[in-house]
């Protein structure tokens, strides 16, 4: 059951410069929010704007409840839409911002409605309110309340929280998904920030230079990155060559267990919360600490070993000196990495949790 | 994402070419008509003995124009924007007030001044000759015309990086050397501009050189149009001059083009160093103040003297009756201007592309070209195709749509640029259509700019002569056309309160844009 089904979506604007989306397929379930993940200027943006119908795809299909809208005009796609700035109307107050979402509605059914929205999004009081008259907190739930007062099948959300100071980032990043949750909306939210795209979505994609990396919940796009890409744009890795024979690799840190069985050379990933230090003082140590990050819950550490520089978070109370010498240990798998991997068709990785 | 890789929509496209082609239109039936003559007759006339002195004349006045603008404005704006003189701001605003004085005021004002009756004669006793000629047009013009250049240094010379000028005294530089070696190369692209705008003014303008009689191509088109009835004649004349506007544009570019701007670094830069006087402040300020009793005081005291000293048979009923006529063409055309600007605004601004800019470009050629020559391009297309337009208000209003229409662009293209395209789009994901969600989304915050815009279309267009002369409907007298008719039968006394109520008119406005401008 899905509420949106994408399938091999393209967009190129300029030949020379190659397809801004390329191949894209995924799908939204019902309530869903979906996070579309990716550094500036990966064709995140773009793909949303070919979603909402303001750029005409070149090629690949667009299902809402399995009606195929790539034909449609924007404005009768049933799609919200809440941008970066909010795109509030700056002529009109609060109320009449809601309103502008209600059409063909008797006068008495749209002061109701709006009253419901305005009680909705929390702010009950400010109808009268201009929008520059809100802070920016505020403008984002009234955009958010005025998209899900018209009714769409979905709502897209574009870098909603990246106008917001970082103190109201927070807060405001958990009113809108109880928000979502509570209407049970389906959302489709692209941001270029790792954490708020793990915190808030129910599922994301990975997307890198127009295409795809992964698709799967946070924790396992998280925990087993299937790209070098994935596993390093989701927050620190430790990259490392190795030959796998089945369930174990042959790595310059030794032999290590892997996620899955995996042959010949092998492109491992491990982070640097699975690496453990141990004091090594008989003068023999393998490792030596480079550079000693203090960040108060835990410390980060640069070691070195055989020539190759490794990260290795431990606890706050373990405490080592740069110059000391250190054994690197594994606490968890490696997690074997493709080279490249498209999912050029909808394919999901597994939720394996060992 | 970006929107310039995008294509307008069809009817976005139509409507931003309407203006375009009002004005291209008419010029096709300038043409058709010039080659109505049999080819020997063409030759006789285009190379008549009396077009070269009409081109010799017209670029005459042209350069001694732009000379004395030069003269004027330069030490103007240097003295006024970096030198340590005090109240520089009422300086400012009292060197650019001439603008409200239009040339043909001015002319005005130089003729009253001179010949046995003037009024240097009976205050005096002293009768200087009459100003007429070529003196007599360079000199209502350049006192007209040069504070566009003055405004356009003054905003480059504020601009100037300090440090270049630093770096040249650094280097042992004297001031008089840095100011030609270092300053005024940048000032270059301001020359241009200011050039370009009083260059195409001189040779589109017929008021002045009308009442100083001197035999320019514009003055000519209007003798043989109104006097002798050569009409192909005039439309050979017509020709000739757009080539010479053509002409100045095109070298206007080539110029440009060569120029490299420069630009300081990043960041908010720093204000140049006022220059002290010292032993130059009396003669600054004595330059400062002739230019601006010349340009201001002059045509001031003059209206004040025939409206006070010798009080004519002052009538203020013909005079309101004269400035509704006026304003029963201006503000019209204003609004129409306005309408007509809105989508090639809009489109330069949503969709810059070649399109775009080739529209814009289009809609100020009906700015560039001699208004007696739209005028007269008006005349043929209205006989020939649609008679029941000729010699009435519509036509009128028409021609000064298209002739302006370039002046409400500039208020209208900031404003849609200020209006984010993704009210629209959020308009649009409520359910509203393109045209819906323009209407209620961006159209209420273009307010301003499209009064901003159809203002400034009805204060010139208040003023203006040309057009009104060959298009207006019989009978139907403009203050313009009166103060023009008046002094050209050497009334001055009866022109005093109509040239006077054109002045006071256009003095407020300018005052009023001036404050906006500083307030900014």
């Amino acid at each position: 059951m899905q509420v949106m089904k994408i399938n091999e979506l393209s967009k190129t604007y300029d030949e020379a410069h190659g397809p801004v989306v390329e191949r894209v397929s995924f799908s939204v379930r019902p309530g869903e929010i979906f996070g579309l993940l990716g550094p500036s200027g990966c064709g995140k943006t773009t793909l949303l704007r070919v979603i909402a119908g303001f750029e005409t795809p070149d090629s690949g299909d667009i299902l809402l409840n399995g009606r195929s809208i790539g034909s449609i005009p924007a404005e009768r796609r049933e799609i919200g839409l809440v941008f970066q700035d909010y795109a509030l109307f700056p002529h009109l107050s609060v109320a009449d911002n809601i309103a502008f979402a209600l059409r063909g509605v008797s006068k008495q059914e749209k002061r109701s409605r709006v009253a419901e929205t305005l009680s909705l999004v929390g702010l009950g009081r400010f109808g009268e309110r201009m929008p520059h008259e809100l802070s920016g907190g505020q403008q984002q739930r009234v955009a958010l309340g005025r998209a899900i007062a018209a009714g769409p099948k979905i709502i897209l959300l574009d870098e909603p929280f990246s106008n917001l100071d970082a103190s109201l980032r927070d807060a405001t990043r958990s009113d809108v998904r109880d928000l979502l949750k509570k209407t049970g909306m389906s959302a489709i939210l692209v941001t270029h920030d790792q954490e708020e795209a793990l915190s808030i979505s129910d599922r994301l994609a990975v997307m890198n230079e127009g295409r795809i990396e992964q698709i799967g919940t946070p924790e396992t796009v998280y925990h087993r990155p299937r790209t070098p890409f994935v596993a390093q744009f989701l927050g620190r890795t430790n990259i490392l060559q190795g030959t796998a024979g089945g369930r174990e690799a042959e790595t310059p840190l030794g032999r290590l267990p892997l996620d899955r069985e995996a042959h010949g050379a092998v492109l491992l990933s491990l982070r640097p919360e699975h690496l453990e230090l141990l004091r090594e003082d008989n003068g023999n140590a393998p490792a030596t600490v480079l550079v000693r990050e203090f960040k108060g819950h835990d410390i980060t550490y640069r070691v070195q070993l055989g020539g190759i520089e490794y990260l290795a978070h431990t606890e706050y109370y373990r405490s080592f000196h740069p110059g000391q010498g250190v054994r690197v240990v594994p606490r968890a798998p490696a997690v074997v990495l493709q080279h490249r991997t498209w999912c050029t068709t909808e394919r999901e990785t597994p939720e394996a949790v060992e | 994402m970006p929107a310039s890789g995008r294509r307008p929509p069809w009817f976005l496209l139509v409507a931003a070419s309407i203006g375009a082609i009002g004005v291209l239109l008419p010029l096709a039936y300038l043409v058709l008509r010039a080659f109505e003559a049999d080819l020997q007759a063409v030759q006789a006339l285009v190379f008549r003995q009396r077009n070269l002195r009409l081109l010799f004349n017209t670029l005459t006045l042209s350069f001694t124009v732009l000379v004395g603008t030069t003269l004027l404005a330069v030490p103007l704006a240097f003295i006024t924007v970096r030198t340590d003189i005090r109240h520089k701001r009422l300086l400012t605003i009292l060197a650019t007030l001439p603008l409200a004085v239009p040339g043909y005021v001015m002319a005005y004002a130089l003729i009253s001044l001179g010949g046995n009756y003037g009024i240097l004669a009976r205050l005096t006793g002293l009768a200087l000759p009459r100003m007429s000629g070529l003196s007599g047009a360079a000199a209502a013009l350049t006192l007209y015309t040069y504070p566009y250049l003055f405004l356009n240094l003054r905003a480059a010379l504020a601009g100037v990086d300090p440090s270049y000028e630093e770096t040249a005294r650094s280097l042992g530089y004297g001031r008089t050397e840095i100011f030609f070696k270092v300053t005024l190369p940048h000032l270059r692209p301001a020359l241009l501009a200011g050039w370009l705008v009083i260059g195409l003014y001189v040779l589109g303008d017929f008021g002045a050189v009308a009442l100083m009689r001197y035999e320019v191509f514009s003055y000519a088109i209007f003798t043989q149009y109104h006097g002798a009835f050569d009409r192909v004649y005039a439309a050979w004349l017509s020709l000739m001059l757009l080539a010479m506007t053509v002409g100045v544009v095109g070298l206007e570019w080539r110029l440009l083009g060569r120029t490299k701007l420069w630009r300081s670094g990043s960041g908010v830069g720093r204000k140049p160093a006022e220059v002290p006087l010292g032993r130059t402040r009396p003669f600054a300020k004595l330059f400062v103040w002739l230019v601006i009793l010349a340009a201001v005081g002059l045509p001031v005291l003059i209206l004040s003297y025939w409206l006070l000293l010798a009080p004519p048979d002052l009538r203020p009923a013909q005079v309101a009756a004269s400035f509704a006529a006026s304003a029963a063409a201006s503000v019209p055309a204003a609004a129409l201007a306005a309408l007509l600007a809105l989508p090639v605004a809009y489109t330069a601004a949503r969709y810059p592309s070649v399109i775009s800019r080739t529209l814009e470009r289009a809609a100020y050629i009906g700015y560039a070209i001699p208004p007696l020559a739209l005028a007269l391009a008006m005349v043929f297309f209205a006989l020939r195709s649609a008679p029941a337009l000729y010699q009435t208000l519509p036509l009128l209003i028409l021609a000064y749509a298209l002739n302006f229409q370039a002046l409400a662009i500039g208020p209208i293209r900031s404003a849609v640029l200020q209006a984010s395209p993704r009210l629209e789009e959020a308009a649009r994901s409520l359910g509203r259509n393109r045209v819906e969600a323009f209407v209620s989304t961006v159209l209420p915050l273009l307010r301003r700019g499209i009064v901003a815009g159809g203002v400034l279309v009805f204060v010139i267009a208040m003023k203006e002569l040309p057009i009104t002369f060959l298009l207006a409907p019989t009978g139907y007298r403009t203050l313009a056309m009166n103060v023009f008719s008046r002094t050209s039968e050497a009334m001055l006394a009866q022109a005093a309160p109509y040239a006077a109520a054109i002045v006071v008119f256009s003095g407020l406005f300018i005052g009023f844009l001036l404050k906006h401008e500083g307030s900014r």
